[in-house]
């Protein structure tokens, strides 16, 4: 037998193969290998760019919506989910937001209206614990918006 | 009394899915067997059917962008880069040479971590659980960096018409590099666990071969037809997104068999990786935008371009009117049309063999349906 044809012959004999992949699998029972992340009671880590439940920004200061009422982002959701409706304001001459509705049940969170709003009131946060009971609940109203998910906390 | 029964007949006719776990989704075969050889088999698609190619004559050409990350949904990153290109190339323009490099590099990650879920999945098939948890944790690193950069893990909506719409955050570099790093070595914890392995070794050498010619008349690309011995990759036969600048080798098999897609797949692996790092060390400044109107409007016309996804020949044929919606988005999907060869390798196999051969094409039932 060549000397090729041996080498393989007692690896095979001496199951050379299978201890090779269990090494492997052995060395990584050290504890310092384990990546479960314990969810509800530990929060994952998430992007700063993470696009998750939508937010209606305010100023800060007044309280006043940022939204210009532009209707952009509306043109720009391939789902067409967003709804703004406005009113002319006679005094200022201005747009004002009476409503507001984004439905979550339909978004993909691919970010476009984000894109789209020239003032960024719109914004995809960090949130994404956005589940609900009703698929009424998954319809966000400009309250709902600027407020926020409120989901349940839980003490551990 | 009936002059034949059931257990006279020699030919036995199996459904093997939608619901099976190692068909990878929703896909039914029809499996044709005389004891457990198997005679013939048909494959029943459509139970992901979306209408993706529908969808995109009623959006416009940015609208349908996010569209494209859920057909192949394990290598979104490649569906964008693919469209985004095509709509490019249709509209005339083409993307700075930074927003390039970074397509380039996310690009390869993706396809990193679709060989990942691949080289899981597939073992599992075959009775390995362990390389499963393995590959899942380095795909893990990749999203991460997927998350960091555009916001999603999974469909990404990376890429934009013209370039890019997300700079590279700060630390993105850094972290590239040390995936890097860390995965190279990885690599041949996997080859230590399956590629001398006696059982994966029985189960996949011989199994479902294809050769050179047959891939050829079936329109198969990307690693079986690699695997069968051609040297055919489009980075570098029609090179798009600057992959010319890059040196890469294209690694083929011999035999055109599962244990060489493997092989080739894990070579590729370590290309990208090669690649990834060529694109980093010559990352250049710049805009990330090209001078690319707001409303997308490309003039009458029709374009195809095909890149080289993670499972192969990924095309897009776009017929234009004038108008800011395409008149026809034509997919050439590389799951459906490699799908197309199981019969011909499953023929005369056993049944357990039928797995693995469905596990060995790579498809993806988002990508075949559409």
């Amino acid at each position: 037998m060549k000397p090729s044809a041996w080498r393989k012959f007692l690896r095979t004999v001496f199951f050379i193969d299978l201890i090779e992949g269990l090494w492997v699998t052995f060395h990584y029972q050290r504890p310092k290998y384990i990546y479960t992340e314990q969810y509800p009671a530990e929060r994952p880590k998430i992007g700063e760019r993470f696009r998750g439940a939508p937010r209606l920004n305010t100023n800060p200061e007044t309280g006043e919506t940022l939204c210009i009422a532009c209707n952009l982002c509306a043109l720009a959701c391939p789902e067409g989910l967003i709804v703004v409706s406005s009113e002319r304001n006679e005094k200022t001459r201005r747009k004002e937001l009476t409503s507001f509705t984004f439905d979550t049940s339909r978004c993909m969170f691919c970010g476009l209206c984000e894109d789209a709003c020239p003032t960024d009131a719109l914004e995809l946060t960090q949130d994404f614990e956005l589940a609900s009971y009703s698929r009424q609940g998954a319809i966000w109203d400009r309250q709902m918006l600027e407020e926020g998910p409120r989901p349940t906390q839980y003490v551990y | 009394m009936p002059e034949t029964t059931y257990l006279d007949a020699t030919e036995l006719v199996l459904n093997m899915g939608p619901q099976h776990p190692s068909t990878h989704g929703v896909l039914r075969v029809i499996l044709k067997l005389d004891g457990e050889k198997v005679i013939g088999t048909e494959c029943v698609i459509g139970y992901l059917h979306r209408g993706v190619e529908k969808i995109a004559e009623n959006r416009t050409y940015a609208q349908f962008v996010p569209y494209v990350d859920r057909m192949d949904y394990v290598a979104a990153v490649s569906n964008g880069l693919g469209y985004c290109l095509a709509v490019e190339k249709l509209l005339g323009v083409e993307a700075p040479p930074r927003a390039q490099a970074v397509r380039v590099i996310l690009t390869e990650l993706n396809r990193i971590a679709s060989h990942l879920i691949w080289l899981g999945t597939h073992a599992l098939d075959v009775g390995a659980i362990t390389p499963l948890f393995y590959c899942m944790r380095e795909r893990e690193e990749i999203l991460n960096i997927f998350e960091r950069y555009c916001g999603a893990r999974l469909t990404t909506h990376a890429f934009r018409i013209g370039g890019l719409q997300y700079e590279t955050y700060d630390g993105f570099e850094r972290d590239v590099r040390a995936f890097c790093d860390m995965f190279l070595p990885k690599v041949d914890e996997y080859e230590d666990l399956l590629t001398g392995n006696r059982i994966w070794v029985a189960r996949l050498k011989n199994i479902g071969i294809l050769t050179a010619d047959e891939c050829k008349a079936y329109g198969v690309t990307g690693p079986l037809l690699r695997a069968a011995g051609v040297r055919w990759d489009l980075r570098k036969a029609q090179p798009y997104s600057g992959y010319d600048q890059y040196e890469f080798e294209i690694p083929t098999g011999v035999n055109g068999d599962s244990y060489d897609r493997y092989l080739v797949r894990i070579q590729e692996m370590r290309q990208s990786v090669r690649i990834i790092r060529q694109a980093l060390d010559g990352l250049p400044g710049g805009p990330i935008m090209g001078k690319v109107p707001k409303v997308i409007k490309p003039p009458v016309g029709e374009v195809y371009l095909s890149i080289e996804a993670p499972k192969g020949e990924l095309g897009y044929y776009i017929v234009s009117d004038g108008s800011t919606q395409p008149y026809r988005v034509r997919v050439r999907p590389p799951s459906f049309v490699n799908l197309q060869a199981l019969d011909r390798m499953c023929r005369g196999a056993l049944v357990a063999d039928v797995v693995v051969v469905i596990g060995t094409i790579d498809i993806v039932l988002g990508e075949v349906d559409r």
